[in-house]
């Protein structure tokens, strides 16, 4: 790792003071993804920001009939909150399910979702179940939220707060993982919700996590698994890497979609 | 610059001047010369510097020492009472749950954590609950079974 400066602020007001007065500083959330990427020095920030001394990003609680998750709240808790467990089981579940035991320790919500890993777990859950993400400054909608690879709508030096989850009326999360990383080589998020049936994909675009219309319209008039198919994915914007080909990566999405709906029962 | 971090290790009060870029472990193996927790692979996945921040497991390669500011920590030199060990190291040996030792420190770190509470776990689930740990001697099975006899004997 290169040198850099640590920091830990107390509170929201003091982190975004500490991130405006160094421009070259980064936020630390549960580092599971930036202290590996500091020891490839990959990244030379000159200040960490260390966010787990605010409670204000701390929680979880129900509202209304969403649940609120805060950005520092571990996956570990979430797995294991009641609140989550009852609201959106499918949730709970992506959680529980995110790399291994200690990562889960360790690693954050919002630190996963602000680094938006083309093949990290949260974006599926966040878009398909269509949450808003809230910041120090404002909201954005999940659609609006992933704008590409490791890209999001924050401005620089903005905060995510929270994350809220509407309920929807059933959903579920089928992952086909890379053994040795537990990332998901494609990862399927189906979600009905009132605004009619939502799918996310992570994993396999190109350009991070996306959303498939044709199966959602299709999903929306019959939802079952034979609903969606014949519908398929061209691989022209699909990864293409080591552990799987862009044409295994469309062929995996209609199989996990189609788990997906079947999981929901 | 360096910056003065402190902690409680296995029940003491330590503290040290550290690069804030030094690794929790590299703090506990370096500058206290605890070195029974391990570095295998250095980038997170093996899980052989598992070690116990405020109770909750963690892998100390991906964690810095001053993110552990003010935490209770404990490493396998913390498990033993005197010439007694800890329920789940007895069933490690009891049960020859390691070949050559490697992984064991963090293998047990995280065993202990996994079944806290959890007599009856299965082997299905101990065998989940430690895919963050790699051995590459005993193809797990006696490390699953030290596991759930360290369960028993943690619970009974």
């Amino acid at each position: 790792m290169y040198e850099f400066e640590y920091r830990r602020p107390a509170s929201l007001a003091e982190a975004l003071e500490a991130l405006r007065a160094a421009p070259e500083g980064k936020p630390l959330a549960g580092g599971q993804t930036l202290l590996p990427t500091l020891k490839q020095r990959l990244a030379s920030p000159s200040e960490l920001i260390d966010l787990a001394g605010i409670d204000e990003l701390r929680g979880i609680a129900r509202d209304g009939d969403a649940v609120v998750i805060g950005a520092m709240a571990r996956h570990a808790e979430v797995a294991a909150s009641a609140d989550v467990q009852a609201t959106i089981p499918a949730l709970a579940a992506l959680a529980g399910d995110i790399g291994d035991r200690q990562v889960r320790n360790r690693g954050t919500l919002g630190g996963s979702i602000a680094n938006n890993d083309p093949a990290a777990d949260y974006p599926a859950a966040c878009l398909a179940l269509a949450a808003t993400v809230r910041t120090n400054a404002r909201e954005i909608a999940a659609d609006d939220f992933f704008t590409g690879l490791f890209e999001t709508a924050l401005e620089e030096d903005e905060l995510v707060t929270a994350v809220r989850f509407p309920a929807p009326a059933m959903a579920a999360y089928m992952k086909f993982k890379n053994p040795a990383s537990r990332y998901a080589i494609v990862g399927v998020f189906v979600a009905r919700t009132a605004g009619g049936v939502r799918l996310a994909v992570t994993g396999a675009g190109a350009g991070g996590v996306f959303r498939v219309p044709a199966m959602e319209a299709a999903l929306t008039a019959d939802f079952s698994p034979s609903a969606i198919e014949g519908i398929t994915i061209p691989p022209d914007d699909l990864n293409s890497d080591i552990h799987a080909s862009a044409e295994y990566r469309a062929h995996l999405v209609g199989v996990m979609a189609r788990r997906a709906v079947a999981a929901c029962g | 610059m360096p910056v003065t971090v402190s902690m409680t290790v296995n029940g003491k009060a330590v503290s040290g001047e550290v690069e804030p870029r030094t690794l929790l472990v590299q703090f506990l193996r370096d500058h206290l010369r605890l070195t029974g927790t391990h570095v295998g692979c250095d980038t997170s996945q093996c899980g052989a510097c598992v070690v116990h921040v405020d109770d909750v497991s963690v892998k100390s390669c991906t964690m810095l020492a001053v993110q552990a500011e003010g935490a209770r920590v404990t490493t396998i030199e913390g498990l033993a009472q005197g010439d007694s060990l800890h329920p789940m190291q007895e069933a490690f040996r009891e049960n020859h749950g390691l070949q050559c030792g490697f992984c064991t420190p963090g293998m047990v770190m995280s065993a202990i954590e996994l079944v806290r509470g959890r007599p009856d776990i299965s082997e299905d689930e101990i065998r989940k609950g430690i895919d963050g740990n790699l051995c590459r001697c005993t193809g797990y099975h006696n490390i699953v079974k030290s596991i759930k006899a360290g369960a028993q004997a943690m619970n009974g």
